[in-house]
């Protein structure tokens, strides 16, 4: 057939070639990248053989950076300058930040009186967004995985706790937009260890994730039915995680010294690094050991040397553990069920190791968890395996997974009430739209304000977005019919739209400005990294385009393959055709702007064809399935 | 002044769209099945690859899929669906007149929530769930015989309206269980 001559030199790939599709796993101490290689999902590791990239960025200068484990080993020496944890901060806002008197950075507060912004942090190359700090974490995975597949990637799929919100799900995607990767799909670390652990053990039955990593807490309860994973409910605390207790360390070894020393000066910030290693270390020590030694020399000259013991370290720490489990109540409330249903426990994150989290899981479940996986390695084995599915190169389409929002989405009312629009726990993609009015004759505008959060207070609750519904007809208040839509896409991303019945003004807005950085400043940091050479900026945006351009003629040559004779007329089928080959002859040009229309034009022709494809679908998904089973 | 609004209309039932007859009592089973064959087609990330106008068709059904499998699954909204199809509307928000003993039943129930509330005490706000599960549970007996005659509608309207108000209350309740497990 005509339709596969498109597989031209310069052109888009041959349809059955493999997709070079990755997971990543962007963790706040750690970071990992694998693929799916001859069937099996495989970390990837560095030239050392590394597999965990220490999630550390060192500003060596204004143009250099060093990422991972060279950078974790001068943190130390140079605090101000290496940023840990960076995805504490993601999408939030400096007064977000609860213990920032022990964080070592020089933290810029960017937050107008009524507008909240993520924070910055001030290095010697300048003032740094968490998001641009975690696109260098990203682009030496990139790099990592480039150098062992041998070839650019299709896409990754990004994992982020399940209980982000949406400030810092968006933070997350605009640090993969900066590190040059085309973001398959947002997947949430629960929902991807339990495709790991799911597939690896053909389990079947209601399982529960507990993930503790370095900062955040995640409990997902999910149904897993051949190849289905369905999330039930899901909770957590996306500021809780094994640095707490590394912290909980820190401060016990300061009350120590400070019992001890009769004067005692303020650590300056290379001490509070280096205490703050040594605790993380003592805590990893006493996984296995029943004391663990802390000792080290403080910059003034003075000595460190205390013990901590495994039962002092409970001690210090059960507040912790305990407050995972407030969070494990609600799910399992959320879900409907009971300890009885729970058929397994599967521990992820690092922090897991711990045996009094693990004897609390234990205890709360009333069994033994499952550890038969590398709980620092199970959520990126699972983002591969999704990755590899959604890149294409897995034809058996027989995993589907349905998760859910973690927080209710909402409107303010009158009195600072929060309307909820969309509940949490509603499986994704979810839309719900709701009617209300004016309440001043001749009112002309409305104002819109969208929150994230459980708590009937406006002040309670996380604010997304701000915006104003303008040009309504003047009516008598209660006239005008102002129906504001809410959509969360497969990502978990909000986007909300308001709409006046009556005179059709609209408005749209993806769900962004108030903690997101705007469209503006993610342009500039792009052309501030790739060279502002103009040669280069049109460059980078003719190759753009033509990928765009490529990527669309392909998934219609394939949907015309396959369904083009039996859903479209001859004439319409040769519409679409003229419109791919008008777009392929524009592909050996130079005209971005043309190349741009024609693709739009090309998508627009599409648009009945997809529709009928979709139905198609519907259709044929209950065919002869149970069709003999309805009683009709 | 808050009316929540359907999205995406179609031209076919929820029941019709998972090709289940359109009555109160279906096989949960069935509908579980129907949901996740449609979702194995439709659901995004089948999409991820395709073009533009396919990606935002897929969520729109896969959205459609959702909001329809979400109002059948439960008991109150699947009743209150099938007499919307019957034209006559629940009008929860605007309706809110209950016979008496429903009342005494409603400010008995307010009553033990609050004093549970305040003593903080949990086993006793679950076993008032327990007990408002049971009243839906015997509530709901009587919802598939008045939903299928035309002339019981109105009485399977007030009915809908009591679940409804329990299922409110459950939810208050459970979220005050939340708090105090805090």
């Amino acid at each position: 057939m005509a339709l596969l001559q498109i597989s031209e030199p310069g052109m888009s790939a041959a349809p059955h070639q493999h997709k070079l599709a990755v997971g990543i796993d962007l963790g706040t101490t750690n970071s990992l990248v694998a693929t799916v290689r001859s069937g099996m999902s495989t970390v990837l590791q560095d030239e050392h053989g590394h597999a965990l990239l220490p999630s550390v960025v060192r500003y060596l200068s204004s143009n250099e950076v060093i990422v991972g484990h060279d950078a974790q080993a001068q943190q130390s020496i140079d605090p101000v300058n290496t940023i840990v944890s960076v995805k504490r901060f993601m999408g939030r806002s400096l007064k977000d930040i609860a213990d920032r008197a022990h964080i070592p950075y020089k933290f810029v507060d960017v937050s107008t009186e009524h507008d909240s912004r993520m924070l910055q942090i001030d290095t010697r190359a300048g003032l740094k967004s968490p998001v641009e700090i975690s696109a260098e974490i990203l682009k030496a995975l990139k790099v990592r995985a480039e150098k062992a597949l041998g070839g650019e990637l299709t896409g990754a799929v990004i994992t982020v706790p399940a209980y982000f919100d949406d400030a810092q799900r968006q933070a997350t995607k605009d640090a993969a937009r900066l590190a040059g990767l085309h973001v398959l799909r947002l997947l949430n670390e629960p929902t991807s260890a339990a495709v790991a652990y799911g597939l690896d053990n053909a389990a079947e039955g209601i399982y529960v994730i507990y993930d503790l990593g370095g900062g955040t807490f995640d409990i997902s309860i999910l149904r897993l039915s051949k190849g289905v994973f369905e999330v039930l409910a899901t909770n957590g605390d996306s500021a809780l995680g094994g640095d707490d207790f590394d912290h909980r360390i820190y401060c016990w070894v300061l009350d120590k010294v400070r019992e001890d020393a009769k004067s005692f000066t303020p650590l300056n910030e290379e001490d509070t690094r280096l205490l703050l290693t040594k605790a993380r270390q003592a805590k990893e020590w006493l996984t296995d050991n029943f004391e663990a030694q802390i000792t080290c020399k403080l910059s003034n000259g003075a000595f460190v040397d205390v013990t901590l013991s495994a039962p002092q370290f409970v001690e210090l720490t059960q507040t912790l553990v305990i407050k995972t489990l407030a969070p494990t109540r609600k799910a399992m409330r959320d879900a409907g069920l009971a300890l009885a249903d729970i058929k397994g426990v599967v521990l992820v994150g690092g922090a897991t190791r711990m045996p009094h989290i693990r004897h609390a899981v234990q205890e709360f479940f009333g069994q033994e968890p499952l550890t038969n996986l590398d709980p620092d390695k199970v959520v990126v084995l699972g983002a591969a395996i999704q990755a590899n599915v959604l890149a294409g190169n897995r034809s058996d389409d027989d995993l589907l997974l349905l998760d859910v929002t973690p927080l209710s989405l909402g409107l303010e009312t009158m009195g600072g009430l929060v309307e909820k629009v969309i509940p949490r726990n509603s499986t994704l993609p979810v839309a719900r739209a709701q009617d209300f009015t004016t309440f001043k004759d001749g009112q002309t505008a409305m104002s819109i304000h969208v929150l994230q959060g459980e708590r009937e207070l406006v002040s309670d609750c996380r604010s997304l977005a701000k915006f104003e519904l303008r040009g309504i007809p003047p009516m008598a208040a209660g006239a005008a019919r102002i129906r504001v839509t809410f959509q969360v896409d497969a990502d978990g991303l909000l986007s909300v739209s308001a709409r006046e019945q009556t005179s059709g003004i609209e408005a749209h807005i993806v769900v962004k400005p108030s903690y997101g950085l705007t469209e503006d400043e993610i342009t500039h940091m792009l052309q501030s990294s790739f060279g502002a050479a103009e040669a280069d900026k049109q460059a980078r945006a003719l190759r753009e385009a033509i990928v765009d351009a490529e990527q669309l003629i392909e998934a219609v040559s394939v949907a015309l393959t396959k369904d083009g004779d039996s859903l479209l007329s001859n004439e319409e089928k040769q519409t679409i055709l003229a419109n791919i080959e008008t777009l392929k002859s524009l592909c050996h040009t130079k005209d971005c702007h043309a190349i741009h229309q024609a693709t739009e034009t090309l998508n627009h022709a599409t648009e009945a064809f997809a529709a009928r494809r979709m139905d198609a679908s519907v259709k044929s998904a209950l065919a002869g399935k149970n069709v003999e089973n309805l009683e009709l | 002044m808050w009316v929540r609004r359907k999205l995406y209309s179609v031209s076919q039932s929820y029941f019709d769209f998972f090709r289940l007859p359109a009555q109160y009592d279906i096989d949960l089973a069935l509908l579980d099945n129907a949901y996740r064959s449609i979702q194995a087609e439709v659901h995004p990330d089948k999409f991820v690859t395709a073009s533009p106008a396919e990606r935002l068709k897929s969520m729109q059904i896969a959205t459609l899929a959702n909001e329809a499998y979400q109002t059948l699954k439960h008991p109150t909204s699947r009743a209150r669906y099938l007499l919307h199809l019957n034209g006559v509307e629940t009008q929860e928000e605007s309706n809110t007149a209950m016979p008496t003993d429903f009342l005494i039943t409603q400010m008995e129930w307010r009553e033990a929530i609050e004093e549970a509330e305040n003593a903080k005490d949990v086993t006793a706000l679950d076993q008032q769930l327990m007990m408002m599960k049971k009243t839906a549970k015997s509530l709901q007996q009587v919802l598939a015989t008045t939903l299928s005659n035309t002339e019981t509608l109105p009485e399977a309207a007030k009915i809908v309206r009591k679940l409804s108000f329990i299922d409110k209350v459950s939810t208050d309740v459970g979220n005050i269980i939340a708090r105090l497990e805090d």
